[in-house]
């Protein structure tokens, strides 16, 4: 994991470090585990294409969380995710890369809080954004 | 814009909470949902780093708030289908956001309660639609209201 990030050392514009996935249809087998979504639409190549597909889909969901982890890898250890989120606007594919990106928009304090907000997205292998979002983080201050 | 296909007992359904589904964070579940999604941050895998940076047990990774509750000949969706009445018969998720008022932790027990607080209609690339907005609030068993989630489902 990567050293601590202070709020006093982040700028508006500032882009945070990309997280790169890349799922295998394993991995999506153990999402719908874990989220409780077996829509055969994410593990089924027959059932996707009968829908009209062109094949299996990553879930939207799972997009979203990798978001949260690219903002938790961000601030960790000290800071916190307070709040974050997407649009599922286009579709991607298992075993093509997802680029998870964030850049700062604002920073500000509330009380004892230092937080910064962020636009945040993923990225398919084209460029096109598939989830933007937004997010909230807590930060540590220096002394 | 065609006609409005939000009727009236859809418009009385704003505000309206609808029943209490109650979910527990475990330990399995967190390190699950971590597993799926890659993380790599022990506090979502081990009580003991956990507890080392200040927390009360495993952490529940970002948008995990409970695992699902599966029952037998129930709907798993868990409520009546905002577009019922209305002319459309698909449904696509829109988005959703989470937002934390406090870390959520394994042994969690959160109870859960959502409600649809807009609706929105409009022309887009797939024809017209329909916009439901919901909120949901999740609840600690010691009453301390721990996160919202906020969705949106397209109908069309």
């Amino acid at each position: 994991m990567a050293e601590q990030v202070y709020w006093d050392d982040v700028d508006v514009g500032d882009e945070i470090p990309t997280l790169r996935k890349n799922c295998s249809t394993q991995q999506l087998v153990v999402w719908a585990g874990a989220s409780g979504d077996f829509y055969q639409i994410h593990y089924d190549e027959g059932f996707a294409k009968n829908t009209g597909l062109d094949g299996i889909i990553v879930h939207g969901a799972l997009k979203n969380a990798f978001l949260g982890q690219l903002l938790h890898d961000w601030v960790a250890p000290a800071g916190r995710v307070r709040k974050f989120g997407c649009s599922y606007r286009g579709m991607d594919y298992p075993n093509q890369d997802i680029t998870c990106r964030g850049v700062v928009t604002k920073k500000y304090i509330d009380g004892s809080n230092h937080l910064v907000d962020l636009e945040i997205w993923t990225e398919n292998p084209s460029g096109q954004k598939t989830s933007p979002g937004s997010g909230t983080v807590t930060l540590p201050a220096r002394g | 814009m065609a006609e409005s296909v939000v009727t009236d007992a859809m418009k009385a359904q704003i505000g309206v909470e609808g029943p209490e589904t109650v979910s527990e964070v475990t330990s399995t579940g967190c390190r699950l949902f971590a597993r799926a999604v890659g993380h790599t941050d022990a506090i979502f895998y081990d009580r003991e780093a956990a507890r080392a940076r200040g927390y009360r047990d495993i952490v529940a990774p970002p948008g995990f708030l409970g695992s699902a509750v599966f029952r037998p000949g129930e709907r798993s969706d868990g409520g009546a289908h905002p577009q019922a009445g209305t002319p459309y018969r698909r449904i696509l998720n829109g988005g959703t956001t989470y937002e934390y008022f406090e870390p959520v932790c394994a042994g969690d027990i959160v109870r859960s309660r959502s409600k649809v607080t807009e609706f929105q209609e409009r022309q887009g690339s797939i024809g017209s639609m329909l916009i439901t907005f919901r909120e949901t609030s999740f609840v600690r068993e010691d009453g301390t209201l721990v996160a919202k989630m906020y969705g949106s489902l397209i109908s069309y």
